[in-house]
């Protein structure tokens, strides 16, 4: 007997009713429109829990402390009832040997039928960390993740480390951290990028749940994240923008503008080059987020943000900000410069993805 | 094989069985742990060893030092915000910066509200299944449970024997569901687990309970940093300035944010009071015969203290965090300790995984150098299937910190045994309850299940200092005081050509420290010595074994293959291993090694 999602909250007291109204509330989220309520309620009526392998590499375990911050749905219900977490050594029970036949009882017995999860990346340096940077099982981590990749039916790289490599890529990168789709020989399996550090709660469960729920992966970028998510930047949908726009910015941290709630750009703010949620989904069940709480974005889901020039320095040196009365085109200005350094990184992205495999379409 | 006696007192025999556990599960980061086991499965030599390095200190290396606290916050996500805090602390200190009294306010709410989360999420999700058994809660009947919950904890409102029947139901259906999920291959009928079936049903149903509650505690960093895990910080104050009044309110910190902020103050202090602390002393009643795991807590103890009352003083006085080092058990007497002193604290490298240029001598943090430099050639297996470590070579991803040349635990339970020690009213109070509800004596601290219960007593404490610090806020707020920084400094072109720092912190786990050296603007070097570094560290030049190694030692094991007694002595530590890769030693000592006996070497 499994337990769905369905007999979950029926359980919890839910009623038919509400439920479906659940259905409809996700499916809007989700962007998809009310066609697909029913879909949804008919996946979590019916599907038994997916074996998930939740593997950590070089990490900080941000990305497992932001999944169990997740608000809707918790953390518990995805645990117990939406996915079976076979494998995770942040929260299993199991040690040693123990834990370590599991993924292989998994791969094994699932086939093709599990998710890997990737939280953190391998370090391939062999020189003076010797490829064993991390070490699982006295083995290389690389060889554990290898082994789980060949046969996944899908690969999450979770936070900014499995997908772009993180901090302990930035220069000089001395483990030779390398993001999950970059590792040679992990095999063909799709890879769904989840950026971020960490990436926000309820998108992460929110991807979960989407391929719990219809069964395919979601619908990904040129750079493989989930285009619900990440095809836009958060200053498109900045609560500060219009004063952006109208040429309205704090100049030191506390001073009569910041307290105005003013735009950050000045601040370093790199929200107009930052692909993320943040500034619609929110943080920690849509309570806040960075530029909210008055610190600029840092830009912690984009691709080597570590290494773009200091988080404090702002992405273009404009000179003579005005007043609101020409803010248009102060406004304009800067948008077309942040334009073309956009554009400059997509291409350069665009290269870099031609050298290696892995990137989803 | 070889009996050798370590200058920190410890007997060790490497002539029994072996056995390995690797990986260390439920820590943060990667460990791996070896043992040898005598025929009586009681523990003889005890092999720690870090097994993840990323080196973040050498990438800091040229960086804008305001921006440091962002690349060291990512040293680790568990216990996140603390060593940002203490990086803006070591920042500050470097160039003589002062932050307003809001911000130390919010800082201070910040840092606690970590130790109360980090401290709830470790009891329930990584310490507990050493103790409650998910399976046998199977066994239990719900209206007894219920019982249980309402005696040890009248006050807790989910107590209904139709709730525990619930919690039960579904737990059944999970475990005959087959897909046993995180319990997999647990060590179930391992006879260690003493809990009747009744308590393991409170605790597991307290397991999930407190992984909805954990996600509301935190939401005090969401409102003052921006989001969780990870919020943000800066040299100088707190990001988020402070509107109650003006225009554009809603920009900033506003009476709606700061009502959130109190409630969740006030639930976070309820649900310590109400679950936390009486499911510790609960198990513990069935637990208190076991008390393994002391190892160097009754003897080598060392606190930085935190949370300063008054904003840019960290003088012990103002710290309401006790500091201090005790030395071979003397309660009597605690040392002063000086992150400045180049003689006090060190990092030493022999069995670790890096190369000095000068050798082996310890280093300073201030002097500190992070060269990696693995090499496992003398132990069993090859380089990349290690089958059993040489704890004679170098066998860890962390360094070997040492005070003035001692091997020390780090924690809460240190910082508890510094505060009795000095007379800390509170503590004492709560330390005294604790001894008299459980009928034991103060040695009973110097164990595994001591520090366990030191880390709730500590929620408890920081739950109610939360609150002390948001009365302060407000009271600020009310007297016309809303600044959160002050801008001091903040232009780099106004920094001397050269400056050093040193900022500090109570982690969750136990003394934090950063060094810096800012040279031209820029970090030339950066050094952390973290809580996990004191306590996983493995041997020094002169034999001593670190805290995680000494509460092994002499533990009696049920089930040679189901280490759960390791995991517990390990857990109760917070291991945090993407924390600790680093530490050093005084030259010159010799190895107080002997081998004897008929067993040879």
């Amino acid at each position: 007997m499994i337990e769905t999602f369905y007999d979950v909250m029926r359980r919890q007291g839910i009623t038919r009713r509400s439920f479906l109204k659940f259905c409809s509330l996700t499916a809007a989220a989700m962007g998809l429109g009310p066609s697909f309520a029913p879909k949804i309620a008919h996946a979590m009526e019916t599907k038994p829990r997916i074996p998930v392998l939740w593997l950590h590499g070089l990490e900080c375990t941000c990305c497992s402390e932001s999944f169990i911050r997740s608000a809707h749905p918790l953390a518990k219900d995805v645990i117990l009832s939406m996915i079976s977490l076979d494998y995770d050594d942040t929260i299993m029970a199991a040690a040693g040997h123990q834990a370590e036949s599991i993924v292989n009882e998994v791969i094994e017995q699932h086939k093709g039928q599990y998710i890997l999860a990737c939280e953190g990346n391998p370090g391939l340096d062999e020189g003076k960390t010797g490829g064993m940077s991390c070490i699982i099982a006295g083995k290389p981590y690389t060889e554990q993740l290898r082994k789980a990749a060949k046969d996944a039916m899908a690969i999450i790289s979770w936070g900014s480390c499995a997908s772009w490599g993180c901090v302990q890529a930035a220069k000089p990168n001395p483990t030779q951290a390398t993001p999950i789709h970059k590792v040679p020989d992990i095999g063909n399996a799709p890879i769904i990028k989840v950026p971020g550090c960490p990436p926000i709660a309820e998108v992460m469960t929110g991807v979960v749940t989407y391929i719990l729920t219809f069964g395919r992966l979601p619908s990904l970028d040129r750079q493989g994240r989930p285009l619900m998510f990440y095809s836009q930047r958060i200053h498109d949908k900045c609560y500060r923008r219009p004063h952006f726009d109208a040429g309205q910015f704090v100049e030191a941290f506390d001073d009569e503008y910041a307290r105005k709630g003013y735009c950050l750009y000045k601040m370093g703010c790199k929200g107009p080059t930052t692909y993320n949620a943040c500034s619609t989904i929110r943080w920690n069940g849509g309570l806040s987020f960075p530029i909210q709480a008055g610190h600029p974005c840092i830009g912690c889901s984009e691709d080597g943000f570590w290494d773009k020039g200091g988080f404090y320095n702002r992405l273009t040196s404009i000179n003579q900000f005005g007043i609101e009365a020409n803010a248009d085109k102060i406004g304009g200005t800067v948008a077309a410069v942040v334009g073309v350094a956009t554009a400059a990184h997509a291409a350069a992205s665009a290269i870099k993805r031609a050298k290696h495999k892995g990137d989803q379409e | 094989m070889s009996i050798t006696t370590t200058p920190n007192g410890y007997t060790l025999n490497d002539a029994g069985q072996r056995v390995v556990v690797d990986p260390v599960t439920r820590i943060e980061g990667h460990m791996r742990a070896e043992v040898n086991i005598d025929e009586n499965n009681v523990i003889t030599n005890a092999v720690s060893s870090g097994t993840i390095w990323r080196g973040l200190e050498v990438i800091l290396k040229g960086r804008d030092p305001r921006d440091a606290w962002a690349f060291v916050q990512r040293i680790c996500g568990v216990c996140t915000g603390t060593h940002a805090l203490t990086s803006v602390r070591c920042v500050e200190d470097a160039l003589g910066i002062n932050i307003p009294e809001n911000a130390n306010c919010i800082r201070n709410i910040m840092q606690l509200s970590l130790q109360c989360h980090d401290h709830l999420v470790h009891f329930y999700h990584l310490h507990a299944l050493d103790w409650v058994n998910p399976v046998t809660a199977l066994k239990a009947d719900p209206k007894a449970t219920s019982a249980l919950q309402q005696q040890v904890s009248p006050n807790h409102p989910q107590s209904s024997p139709g709730y525990f029947r619930d919690v039960q139901n579904r737990l059944k259906k999970f475990v005959e569901s087959g897909q046993l999920g995180p319990f997999r291959n647990g060590y179930w009928t391992n006879p260690a687990y003493l809990l009747p079936p009744e308590a393991d049903l409170m605790a597991v149903t307290h397991y999930l309970e407190a992984l909805d509650f954990q996600k509301e505690m935190m939401k005090t960093r969401t409102i003052f940093g921006g989001k969780d895990t990870h919020p943000n910080w800066t040299v100088g104050g707190t990001p988020s300035p402070i509107n109650v009044d003006g225009i554009g309110g809603v920009g900033g910190l506003n009476m709606v944010n700061l009502n959130q902020v109190h409630q969740i103050l006030m639930d976070t202090k309820t649900f310590i009071n109400d679950v936390y602390i009486p499911d510790i002393l609960a198990i513990a009643q069935f637990y208190k015969g076991w008390l393994y795991g002391g190892g160097l807590s009754g003897h080598n103890m060392l606190a930085y203290g935190d949370i300063p009352d008054k904003a840019n003083d960290y003088s012990p006085e103002n710290l309401l965090m006790p500091r201090g080092a005790i030395i071979n058990g003397n309660l009597k007497e605690i040392h002063e300790v000086d992150l400045r002193d180049p003689e006090q604290i060190q990092e030493f490298i022999p069995h670790s995984w890096y190369r000095y240029p000068d050798g082996v001598k310890g280093l300073h943090p201030w002097d500190g150098v992070t060269d990696p430099d693995f090499d496992v050639s003398t132990a069993k297996g090859s380089k990349h299937n290690i089958e059993q470590l040489d704890e004679n070579a170098s066998y860890s991803w962390i360094k070997a910190p040492r005070w003035r040349g001692h091997a020390m635990e780090v924690g809460p339970l240190s910082r508890y045994v510094i505060g009795y020690a000095q007379g800390h009213e509170y503590f004492t109070e709560q330390i005294n309850g604790v001894l008299k509800t459980l009928d034991i004596p103060v040695s009973a601290l110097f164990s595994t299940l001591g520090r366990t219960a030191a880390r709730a007593l500590e929620a408890q404490w920081a739950a109610d200092q939360q609150l002390y610090f948001f009365d302060k806020l407000m009271t600020n707020i009310k007297n016309g005081d809303i600044a959160t920084h002050g801008g001091e400094m903040w232009n780099p072109a106004d920094w001397p050509k050269e400056a050093k720092g040193v900022g500090f912190s109570e982690a969750p786990r136990g003394a934090l420290a950063h060094w810096i050296r800012i040279k031209d603007m820029k970090i030339e070097n950066y050094q952390c010595v973290v809580p996990t570094t004191w306590n996983g560290s493995p041997r020094d030049e002169a034999g001593n074994i670190g805290a995680f190694e000494a509460s092994m030692m002499n533990t009696k094991v049920a089930v040679a293959e189901e280490p759960v007694e390791i995991l517990r002595n390990l857990h109760s530590f917070d291991p945090c291993l993407a924390c600790s890769t680093h530490v050093m030693s005084e030259d010159g000592k010799e190895l107080a090694r002997v081998t004897t006996g008929p067993v040879g070497s």
